[in-house]
């Protein structure tokens, strides 16, 4: 039983990982980036939170998708596509695919204008991703 | 075997001796592609590694966005970086060189955003065991269908409650640290089922924070959980939910 109110903190102080080590001994603490921001978290992660943010967020060149599809990026779309077709992933309640205007015409049909996106938001639908 | 050019983070130009050792997928070491003053951070990845019947399985891709991860955390640590999606991959670092020389303006205007800044994801939790129906108490009486019937009003109301509550907590999180925030996004609340995670996430959110302002971030969620309620703080991240990048053509 969880108690009420209890804030609890996914990262802990002082969990660097060991590739976050490297760099920090590497004496790269310029630039105000995580070196300056606190706990790092590249090994200690939630893997939700890790797999939201790899395969869900990021740049994505999305004219490529259209442009280029034989030779740029092409992984990344059949991945996301694979993502889309695996059973287990929508078990897990991974199924951002059904909200994601370049995977679903439904998506693209209702998609949010709150929430900015670097997808293009028209005419990339399942059709343009399969050419 | 062929191998592809995998791209991991576009960001501020930083010296081959920053990421001298650091590896990437399977462990394949990193090196940087140049143009002006930006670098895209690409490793050489068997093609064969990223195959799909691998990365349908939840351990290998989990494997594969660890490591992905790892480079990327790596690099924001010591420059201004955003990251590529999981499987951006390229023929060569011919292609990589094209889209960062075509990108150049763009990836620009989305570092110097994020410069100084870091994510902080923040997930606020309503507690589930207010949903379920109460035993019934010892010796209940002669009516044990209405007591029932009561105790399932009882527990909806208690629900609509906690949930109620839980939706107050999450604007209110929302607000607080939204006015210590240079931006923010929200995003679909997770499943319990895939985080492991105890309670409906009635808020997934993402803020960009100055670095230099991430204890005080920290602090005040830490104040912000209330009855029934659960405020879950995580990063600092790379801003990946901030690496908008306008459409190209």
């Amino acid at each position: 039983v969880t108690e009420p109110g209890r804030w609890q903190s996914a990262t802990p102080s002082a969990r660097l990982a060991r590739h976050g080590d490297a760099m920090l001994a590497n004496g790269g603490l310029a630039n105000g980036g995580l070196a300056n921001g606190g706990p790092a978290n590249a090994g200690s992660a939630n893997l939700a939170d890790v797999l939201e943010r790899v395969l869900d967020k990021g740049v994505v060149i999305a004219g490529d998708i259209k442009i280029n599809l034989l030779d740029v990026e092409l992984l990344t779309i059949k991945l996301r596509l694979l993502v889309a077709s695996v059973d287990k992933a929508k078990e897990m309640g991974i199924d951002w695919w059904e909200h994601d205007p370049t995977l679903s015409s439904r998506a693209a049909l209702d998609a949010p204008q709150s929430e900015p996106t670097s997808e293009p938001t028209d005419g990339a639908g399942p059709a343009e991703v399969r050419r | 075997m062929t191998a592809v050019s995998y791209a991991y983070a576009v960001a501020r130009a930083l010296d081959d001796t920053e990421i001298a050792g650091l590896t990437g997928v399977d462990g394949t070491a990193v090196r940087l592609v140049r143009h002006a003053d930006l670098v895209v951070v690409v490793s050489s990845v068997p093609l064969a590694d990223l195959d799909e019947s691998r990365l349908e399985r939840l351990d290998e891709l989990a494997a594969v966005a660890r490591a992905h991860h790892a480079v990327v955390h790596a690099v924001a640590a010591v420059s201004v970086a955003l990251p590529f999606r999981l499987a951006t991959a390229y023929q060569g670092d011919d292609g990589v060189l094209e889209v960062l020389r075509r990108e150049h303006g763009r990836f620009r205007a989305a570092l110097d955003r994020v410069a100084g800044r870091v994510e902080m994801g923040v997930k606020v939790y309503a507690d589930q065991h207010a949903t379920l129906v109460p035993a019934a108490p010892e010796g209940t009486g002669a009516t044990p269908g209405k007591d029932y019937l009561r105790r399932r009003r009882e527990a909806r109301r208690s629900a609509e409650d906690a949930w109620q509550a839980a939706a107050a907590a999450a604007r209110r999180v929302d607000t607080a640290l939204g006015a210590l925030a240079a931006d923010r996004r929200h995003h679909r609340p997770q499943s319990s089922r895939l985080s492991g995670v105890s309670g409906d996430n009635v808020l997934n959110a993402a803020y960009l924070v100055d670095a230099g302002r991430v204890a005080e971030f920290t602090a005040l969620a830490a104040g912000l959980g209330g009855a029934g309620t659960r405020v879950e703080v995580t990063g600092p991240w790379a801003a990946y939910s901030f690496a908008l990048v306008g459409r190209s053509g």
